[in-house]
């Protein structure tokens, strides 16, 4: 079974509404997350300012937190590698994340 | 209208009573007084206010901490002091405490802004509400616990959400939610929902929606009276604080306040008939200590005429209005503020500003947050370059709310959509829209005067600090792209040049008090007032009501607190027989002068 584990940076929300600006992108990826739950993929989502102890725990995402500082957030796990840091996937690259994330082969271009 | 007084009883009390109402209504008055009249049938109250500006030590006169403390003069009675803000700050610590030295200094400091949003704050005082109510043990000793707050229709909400917030967290496909602040949820979860119980149970709970006579309270009232209705909290009653009669048939003063409220009153008869509605009159005095809040819930008549000061009292030097539009027109550009609690005339005075500003010839934009727009409407295109404007909190909420489900677009299941929603609910998502309209209003002010009427305190407060928190937010996001006045706002609102902050009062305890610790926590942010304006003195009013008449004979100490311990300078108004609307009647407020020479009669 496919595998994500996204460590968000502190949110009040997940839709990041409370914030001072919506991130659409960020909004969409957690309506994403949702269908890949549902299709049978394991999603694990973490949020520094409600689960620190994940960060901790986790010596990449300590490490990157680190050396790169918080700016590294949100860092994106797909089968246990960094598959996205810094943000959220673009409408250009939902797809492609959706595919990789079930698994399913990129045709060649 | 008549409506009998407010008179609680063992015999009829619940064992929960919550007091709610805007800021300045008297909750805290009416609950202590509530509290004395069961304890003095022989009950065991406990007395919980859990107001960040909590003002219940100064009604008990009691030194309050978080702990039941016993009341001297009225055995039986105890009470204590929740601060929300406090209790979210034991909450932050506790989920960061444990992280330092685990993770990088960077990451403790995001998550400690984080974790300041007013949403922990909200959820925090819940969490302390919850700890009394849906833990039996907690108050076992007492018959009757009282609230001077209520919690909000939001949190009610999100509360009952918790079962869609469950399933949310078993998947774990989104994180958290304005609920996400208590971590450890599980754990409460038997607590919180005895207590959404307890608080839709008519034999349990009783809500007292407190109000004033007048129009923009008594909207309050209703409004928040159908929020918590809508969401089980049924058992309601109104109390109407500081109804008026004068006994003086010639008096203009007198005569003019109690028709004010009753019009009011007959405004709002629907609301006021669809509950069991009661009246407190107007005392004389402002109410403090044990023997103040015996006469207030009291059958006996409102106070009768106090004694003369020996050789009279002579008033200290204030300004007028127009004294401060003189040193402000200066710059010839800028912004105004008004601020203060509730009720104390924010909107009429920067109007009044506004339009004198206009007439001295100065281009002036009037922004306004006035729910019924009321004032703004007498004005329009009836001032030479004076431009009018309304941040309408709701609107702009709305609108903020449309682009996020707009973006929001696709696949959201059932219970995401509900959370979601009720995210868009929250406080948080009110404050960064009016913000944003906001920040817009300042950034008019380069070229000309924009005056300003900020929300009430607490709210104000927000507002600044979310403006602090963003300006942060901004630094960090490199990427972003904001608008120039966004940028700068917080730096403009600390330059003494582009700002001039007005602290309006009433010349009662409360108001005072209130802007001494908005004037503190103003400070705090490095923003100093320009000076304080004290509103609706019946100071040499000529009254011979005698209620008015030691009502201004009341007034003397905080006249003097204001101009000797807080304000670097004090402008005086004087109460008004009519609200003053139109440009004539607001100028002529603002060039009101407290005539010195006068003997007092």
């Amino acid at each position: 079974m496919k595998t994500i584990q996204v460590y968000d940076p502190p949110m009040c929300c997940s839709t990041g509404i409370c914030g001072t600006n919506v991130d659409p992108n960020l909004v969409n990826f957690a309506a994403i997350l949702s269908q890949l739950a549902g299709q049978g993929v394991k999603v694990e989502r973490q949020n520094l300012g409600q689960q620190p102890m994940a960060f901790a725990q986790n010596p990449v995402v300590k490490e990157a937190l680190q050396k790169e500082g918080t700016g590294v957030l949100p860092l994106i796990f797909l089968d246990g590698e960094i598959y996205m840091k810094g943000r959220y996937p673009t409408h250009d690259e939902r797809p492609v994340f959706f595919r990789a994330a079930l698994g399913i082969q990129e045709e060649p271009s | 209208m008549k409506l009998p007084l407010y008179q609680p009883s063992a015999a009829t009390a619940t064992r929960f009573l919550f007091f709610t109402g805007k800021g300045g209504v008297g909750k805290t008055s009416l609950s202590c007084a509530a509290a004395l009249r069961l304890v003095e049938s022989g009950r065991r109250v406990l007395l919980v206010s859990t107001d960040p500006a909590s003002n219940l030590d100064e009604v008990l006169e009691t030194r309050l901490t978080n702990h039941p403390t016993p009341i001297a003069g009225a055995p039986g009675l105890d009470a204590m002091n929740i601060n929300p803000v406090d209790a979210a700050a034991a909450y932050r610590e506790r989920l960061i405490g444990p992280m330092r030295g685990l993770l990088p200094e960077a990451a403790l400091r995001s998550m400690e802004e984080q974790l300041s949003g007013s949403c922990t704050v909200e959820i925090a005082a819940f969490d302390e509400f919850s700890g009394l109510i849906g833990n039996p043990q907690a108050v076992q000793g007492y018959d009757h616990v009282i609230f001077d707050t209520a919690p909000t229709g939001h949190t009610l909400r999100l509360m009952s959400l918790a079962k869609a917030w469950d399933q949310f967290l078993e998947s774990n496909t989104s994180g958290t939610s304005c609920l996400g602040p208590l971590a450890g949820l599980e754990k409460q979860r038997v607590i919180y929902e005895a207590t959404v119980r307890t608080l839709a149970d008519a034999t349990a709970t009783t809500l007292v929606l407190v109000s004033r006579p007048q129009g923009a309270a008594l909207r309050e009232a209703e409004r928040t009276s159908k929020e918590l209705r809508a969401i089980g909290v049924g058992n309601q009653c109104l109390v109407i604080n500081g109804t008026f009669e004068t006994p003086c048939a010639e008096d203009q003063t007198a005569q003019a306040m109690q028709q004010r409220g009753q019009s009011a009153l007959e405004a709002a008869a629907d609301f006021i008939h669809s509950m069991p509605s009661y009246t407190v009159p107007l005392r004389a005095i402002n109410i403090l200590g044990i023997g103040g809040l015996r006469v207030l819930l009291s059958g006996e008549a409102p106070g009768s005429r106090p004694p003369e000061e020996p050789g009279g009292w002579t008033p200290p030097e204030m300004e007028s209005l127009a004294d401060l539009v003189s040193s402000m027109e200066q710059q010839g550009h800028g912004v105004i503020m008004t601020m203060g609690k509730g009720g104390v005339g924010k909107t009429t005075v920067a109007a009044a500003i506004a339009v004198m500003l206009a007439r001295r010839g100065h281009a002036v934009h009037l922004s306004t947050t006035d729910p019924a727009a009321h004032v703004a409407q007498t004005l329009h295109g009836k001032v030479d370059g004076l431009t009018l404007s309304r941040i309408d909190p709701a609107a702009e909420t709305a609108a903020y709310q449309h682009e996020v489900m707009q973006a929001q677009g696709g696949a959201m299941d059932d219970a995401g959509r509900a959370l979601l929603e009720e995210d868009l609910r929250s406080p948080c998502t009110e404050e960064i829209a009016v913000f944003r309209a906001f920040a817009r209003e300042v950034g008019q002010g380069v070229n000309r005067f924009v005056v300003l009427d900020t929300a009430p305190t607490g709210h104000t407060l927000l507002l600044l600090d979310a403006s602090e928190a963003y300006h942060r937010e901004l630094e960090r996001q490199a990427r972003s792209t904001q608008p120039e006045q966004v940028l700068r706002l917080l730096e403009r609102l600390r330059d003494p040049g582009y700002t001039r902050i007005l602290l309006i009062t009433l010349p009662e305890a409360t108001p005072v008090h209130e802007a001494a610790a908005l004037q503190e926590d103003l400070r705090r942010a490095r923003i100093e007032p320009f000076a304080w304006v004290i509103n609706q003195s019946l100071l040499h009013s000529g009254t011979c009501d005698p209620l008015l008449q030691s009502r201004e004979i009341s007034e003397h100490r905080y006249l003097l607190e204001v101009v000797e311990k807080q304000a670097r300078r004090t402008a005086w108004l004087p109460w008004q027989p009519e609200e003053p609307v139109g440009p004539d009647a607001l100028a002529h407020l603002a060039s009101s002068k407290l005539q010195t020479a006068m003997v007092p009669a």
